[in-house]
């Protein structure tokens, strides 16, 4: 997808994102961390992996009083099973732990210049300031906390926020005015309003996110937790109900294989993993450079049926370019081309230096030329020279200055805007008489790739609209190039918000990205709102993640993301429960091949003995759990497509593959395990 | 060979007669359920029963209005037994002792119609007819009433909690449907030679010589309804093996029709309710599909004569009707258990190990294969909506039911309804086993033994009301055991229904786009088939190891 013929990088390449390979330098690091979460305390979170615990310590009490091979091994292997569950957790955790090392070397105590009320500046902790506070801070000096430029311009190293090495500007007024505390101003000086509480700055935030240390349970999250419960429940009351019942047909089955069984039963492998799952989910967007302010927010995201976009800068590259020259009759297109570079020599705009490109060049200015340049009254800017002017600009603009109508020209001016473009009307003055030339064609050029995204997120179900300021007809023919469902043409912020509105009321989840103040209402409205990180404090206080790298596009990486986190769960859970088939087939012959002999046509593994048979499922309960962390951390493969080909795909590799698996894993287990003596 | 072609021929002909008639009474309970005119009887029953038929319940009011309306036939039911032979018609037949009369009012108010006693030997007709046939309708009538209330939810959106009236509901039921059906396919009985008199009991000679005593009594009518709202109490202690309740093969499959109907249908009108056919096919599809396994299972089984007593007689006929044989035995069990109906044609302690193991399993899927009238279609829907969970999941969206979001509280009753009814039937077994009382009244020992308890449990605590039989059951262990079994197991799963179809009325309808799982189509029927005997399987098939799995491995 990333055919980057552009010159812009194409920012939404996952590139920082390593995979989810797991060594074993990561597993002996998280340990400490996991054997801390042992504490019943901290288990309750996580009722499945509780009856676990508890499952080994009644193992252990009764194999201290009745020592067997059998015992013991089901001891071991059950506290094995409380320690791998904890380590997926603590490994998850883990990953975000050196990101948050980086973030908090930003939080060093710096001195700040605090502005009196009367004039005049102190010198204070940084620390000690807070809300509404105004500081100073001049070139090589760290901002002392998160707040609004309120007095001049400055440029800003932000690389240990976002990881951006370019220097970006941060000035006063306009949607580029907030900064993060711990960047670095390199040049000029500003004052900045503090926004902020101590211990509650964008970093204090960022850092608790990526440790996971923050981190609430989801709804869905939730949910399925209660499932869980209630499986449990169900297979706990299967368990304690089998004594009776075994007993009564002379099959008396001791309380260790009981909580054996119990413990293969219950959903141990999603239980162990959930919450790993959702912390690497988190992890995931954080790599990408989005700070989730709640992980409800990245679960919705899973869910959005509409995503708005603006135009500029998100489905097209942010400007227009020159793609053509149009000259009147009479003029010839060498005639053209000269005046329309010589009109751009000066004009630094994107659209001027396109227009220099397209017509064969850069050169110099000439000497003794008169620079015109472009102003909002006279809508034109051009150059004098030798007594030639050469003007261009908007159309009505330069057909004034030519002080002439022409019918062709109109025609070629309405041709290039109901096209998507916008012209540009190039005239010359050249001895004493004006003369209109002909139109440059600027064009909107739709980032290379869209269309394609656009096609996959419709098949995921998810509809497109396109904002933008431009009038209904340029609106709909850049819309159809780039293919986008739905446009919102000439849009205000007031629209913007209507259209959220509007469709949230026919029960669609809205997902916008925006920068500016006057998006924070609809950034507020929508589901999930990604406030872009270059934009104003009211924007990121308004949206619920913000993007560090301030790429709109990334918007349909964080509904990816979403999407594979809910998927992940599911396809683990399905997987889980699956297993416990193959469990059943090696752990009940064994229980009662001894009472009923012709039960051991059941035993289709054929498990060595009915020892033997049980401790390889209680192993391969455990083992399983350290072989999917990587999976949970990575996440499973996603590619979009309608919901039945995700439902078959994922139905058929977790469903299915957990239906086999067991069998396969519990024989070799065993194969092993029969070789113990005394099983 | 000759025997496979007329049990491929009954089934043929079940089919035709379902495909022909379950669109249309789908299409009419839907009209019923959702019109808003009542009938001129109707109003008349409202104003003696003072109540306002056009009131929109809250579910809590509904609930109450369910449980209320029960408790008064428990009551009814209980103090009619305890008083019979102070009435009319009672053929001199005394009171029914304390326990039983409390299990079987339970009995008859839960649809269960578990018959601790012989018919024809304990009650006298008035008790028969006003009692136990009066809740055959009503019964049946509250089962489509919440069926028809959780449908009616999933169509509504921001409803704030209100799923219909009840009182509309039942009388809707009982006047247009049950009713009329009733009647008619009594008279189709009675054709075909089932008595209906009110004759006392006949003591003649037999050809042999020896001496019977018949009992006759209003049998066509109480056997109609029986069937049609998946009750299942009969007349007669053998049920509808006795000639006089089901004399003929066609009787026989005309019961077996009257059975599924209703089940079937009401899934047509699902669909039709939530305003998407396609929902209800789905339903339905995996409904018939779990039907479908059982009676070929079950046939397999009987006619196979699997097991060595039945392979030295050359066949599974012990405990079978000469009239009906292995085949169509085994059809009316398949279906009786399918359904929460509960009436035999044969002894069901007497079928091969694997057919009676089958028959357990249908009645421990919660009876949706296609379940008990109304109680099948929601018991289906409460396990779609843990499919839609899982796979909603898969498909990396919050799951979603008809566009109805599955959150936090809605997984909460779904999987307090999942709990329900595999904890009342395991803590069920449990307590039988573990006290001397249980298996006193047990007649084999061994797994077989264990099978006849295990039975006994399901079939009560599914509200099924089949017997095994060999198990004596009218002690008062078994009596006070199982009458809670049949009352929490009817009552705390429709509570929950209830109380979910009041979230999904508060809740707006999501629109459905192309990332939304589609809960109809082949890959949703064969997934919810999955899910609902794994879950089931799980559960279960440590207790069905020691009986009837061991039993047929023997």
């Amino acid at each position: 997808m990333n055919q980057s013929t552009v010159t812009e990088p194409e920012p939404s390449a996952p590139a920082k994102e390593s995979s989810g390979v797991l060594t074993t330098a990561q597993l002996v690091e998280a340990l400490p961390g996991a054997l801390r979460k042992l504490d019943p305390r901290q288990l309750i979170a996580t009722p499945v992996m509780l009856v676990v615990e508890a499952g080994a310590m009644l193992t252990t009490v009764l194999s201290v009083l009745d020592p067997s091979t059998l015992g013991w091994m089901v001891t071991v292997w059950l506290w094995l099973t409380v320690v791998f569950g904890a380590l997926a957790e603590s490994v998850a955790e883990g990953r975000g732990k050196a990101q948050a090392a980086s973030l908090r070397a930003l939080q060093t105590e710096t001195t700040a210049h605090r502005r009196l009320p009367g004039g005049g500046v102190e010198e204070v902790a940084s620390t000690s300031l807070h809300t509404g506070d105004v500081v100073v801070v001049a070139a090589g000096e760290r901002i002392p906390g998160d707040g609004e430029v309120i007095e001049g311009v400055a440029s800003v190293d932000e690389s240990a926020v976002t990881g951006e090495s370019a220097p970006v500007i941060r000035e006063s007024g306009g949607d580029r005015s907030a900064v993060t505390g711990g960047t670095v101003v390199l040049s000029d000086q500003i004052a900045v309003r503090i926004t902020s509480e101590p211990g509650q700055s964008f970093v204090d935030r960022m850092i608790s996110l990526v440790e996971g240390s923050a981190r609430q349970k989801t709804p869905n999250e939730i949910a399925l937790n209660v499932l869980l419960g209630a499986l449990t429940v169900i297979f706990v009351v299967v368990c304690v109900t089998l004594y009776p019942v075994a007993r009564y047909a002379d099959a008396d089955q001791s309380v260790l294989v009981l909580v054996a069984l119990l413990v293969c039963l219950i959903p141990t492998t999603i239980g162990a993993l959930l919450s790993a799952i959702g912390i690497a989910g988190m992890d995931r967007l954080v790599r990408r450079n989005v700070l989730a302010m709640s992980g409800r927010a990245v679960e919705a995201a899973g869910d959005i049926d509409v995503l708005l976009l603006d135009k500029t800068g998100t489905i097209t590259l942010g400007n227009r370019h020159a793609t053509e020259l149009l000259a009147l009759d009479g003029v010839s297109d060498e005639e053209l081309a000269e005046a329309a570079l010589l009109s751009s020599l000066a004009d630094e705009t994107p659209e001027g230096r396109s227009v220099v490109e397209l017509v064969g060049g850069r050169r110099p200015v000439p000497a003794g030329a008169t620079l015109v340049e472009f102003s909002a009254t006279t809508r034109m800017s051009g150059i004098d020279l030798d007594g030639r002017e050469v003007r261009k600009g908007a159309a009505s603009a330069v057909a004034a200055w030519a002080e002439q109508r022409d019918a062709q020209l109109d025609e070629l001016v309405e041709r290039v805007s109901s096209s998507g473009g916008t012209p540009l009307v190039v005239a010359e003055a050249a001895g004493g008489r004006r003369r209109l030339l002909g139109v440059i064609h600027l064009k909107d050029v739709v980032k290379p790739g869209m269309r394609e995204r656009f096609d996959e997120l419709r098949s995921m179900g998810i509809r497109t609209v396109m904002i933008t300021g431009d009038n209904a007809t340029t609106a709909h023919a850049i819309a159809a190039e780039a293919g986008v469902d739905d446009v919102l043409a000439e849009a205000t912020p007031e629209d913007k918000l209507g259209l959220i509105r509007q469709e949230q009321q026919g029960g669609r989840l809205v997902a916008m990205c925006g920068d500016g103040t006057n998006d924070a209402p609809a950034l507020a409205q929508a589901d999930v709102g990604v406030a872009m990180n270059t934009g104003t404090v009211a924007a990121k206080e308004a949206g619920n993640m913000v993007d560090l790298d301030s790429d709109p596009t990334k918007l349909i990486d964080v509904v990816e993301i979403g999407k594979q986190l809910l998927i992940t769960r599911g396809a683990l859970t399905t997987f889980s429960v699956a297993n416990d088939v193959a469990k059943y087939f090696a752990i009940l012959p064994a229980m009662f091949v001894v009472a009923f002999p012709q039960l051991d046509v059941l035993n289709v593994m054929q498990l060595s003995s009915p020892g033997s048979a049980i401790v390889s499922a209680v192993v391969f309960n455990a083992l399983i759990i350290v072989l999917l962390i990587p999976l949970a951390l990575r996440g499973v493969k996603y590619t979009p497509s309608s919901a039945s080909a995700l439902l078959r795909r994922n139905l058929l590799i977790y469903g299915i593959g957990g239906l086999i698996a067991p069998f396969i894993g519990i024989k070799l287990i065993d194969l092993v395990v029969s070789l113990l003596p005394g099983l | 060979m000759s025997e496979v072609l007329p049990a491929l021929g009954q089934i043929a002909c079940l089919v035709v007669l379902l495909v022909l008639l379950v669109p249309p009474l789908g299409r009419f309970l839907a009209h019923v359920y959702t019109s808003e005119k009542h009938l001129a009887v109707e109003r008349v029953t409202y104003r003696v029963l003072r109540v306002d038929p056009d009131a929109d319940q809250h579910w809590r009011t509904y609930a109450l209005s369910v449980l209320g309306f029960s408790l008064v036939g428990v009551l009814f039911l209980y103090a009619f037994g305890r008083l019979q032979q102070l009435l009319p018609l009672s053929l001199g037949f005394p009171a029914l002792p304390a326990d039983g009369a409390w299990n079987t009012a339970v009995s008859f108010v839960t649809n269960t119609n578990w018959q601790w006693y012989s018919g024809e030997a304990a009650l006298g007709h008035l008790m028969q007819m006003a009692g136990p046939t009066v809740q055959n309708f009503v019964s049946a009538g509250v089962g489509m009433a919440v069926a028809a209330a959780f449908a009616r939810a999933l169509s509504r959106t921001e409803q704030g909690g209100r799923i219909g009236n009840f009182f509309a509901d039942l009388v809707r039921t009982v006047v247009r449907v049950l009713l009329p059906i009733s009647l008619v396919s009594a008279c189709v009985l009675i054709v075909f030679g089932a008595v209906q008199n009110f004759a006392g009991s006949r003591t003649m000679t037999t050809l042999t010589g020896g001496t019977q005593t018949l009992t006759g009594g209003p049998v066509a009518s109480q056997e109609s309804i029986k069937e049609l709202g998946t009750n299942g109490g009969g007349f007669y202690n053998v049920n509808s093996a006795h000639p006089f309740e089901n004399p003929t093969a066609f009787t026989n499959l005309f019961e077996i029709f009257l059975i599924l109907l209703i089940p079937f249908a009401m899934a047509w009108a699902f669909g039709l309710i939530v305003k998407d056919r396609r929902q209800g096919i789905a339903v339905g599809g995996v409904m018939a599909l779990l039907l479908g396994l059982s009676i070929g299972l079950v046939t397999w089984a009987e006619m196979a004569g699997v097991g060595t007593a039945p392979q030295l007689a050359g066949g599974a006929m012990e405990g079978k009707e000469v009239r009906f044989g292995e085949a169509a035995s085994a059809l009316f069990a398949a279906a009786t258990t399918g359904t929460s109906t509960g009436a035999v044609n044969a002894m069901h302690d007497s079928m091969t190990a694997p057919g009676g193991g089958v028959v357990l399993v249908n009645m421990m899927l919660g009876e949706i294969a296609p379940g008990g009238v109304g109680s099948g279609l929601y018991g289906m829907l409460m396990i779609a909506v843990v499919t839609v969970f899982l796979s909603g999941l898969m498909v990396g969206r919050t799951p979603e039911y008809l566009g109805k979001k599955i959150g936090q509280r809605e997984i909460v009753l779904v999987a307090l309804y999942i709990l329900t009814t595999p904890l009342l039937l395991l803590v069920g077994i449990a307590v039988a086993v573990s006290f001397d009382a249980g298996p006193a009244g047990v007649l084999n020992s061994g797994p077989h033994g264990f099978s006849e308890m295990l039975y006994a449990v399901t079939s009560a605590s599914n509200n099924n009301g089949s017997a095994f039989g060999g198990l004596t059951s009218g002690t008062p262990f078994w009596n006070t055991l199982l009458g809670l079994e049949m009352l929490f197991g009817r009552f705390l799963p429709m509570v929950l229904v209830l109380a979910l179809a009041g979230r999904f009325a508060s809740a707006k309808r999501l629109p459905a786009n192309a990332g939304t799982l589609p809960t109809h189509g082949p890959l949703f029927v064969t997934l919810l088939t999955g899910v609902a005997l794994v879950v089931v399987g799980l559960t279960f098939v440590p207790v069905l190891m020691l009986g009837p799995v061991v039993e047929s491995l023997s």
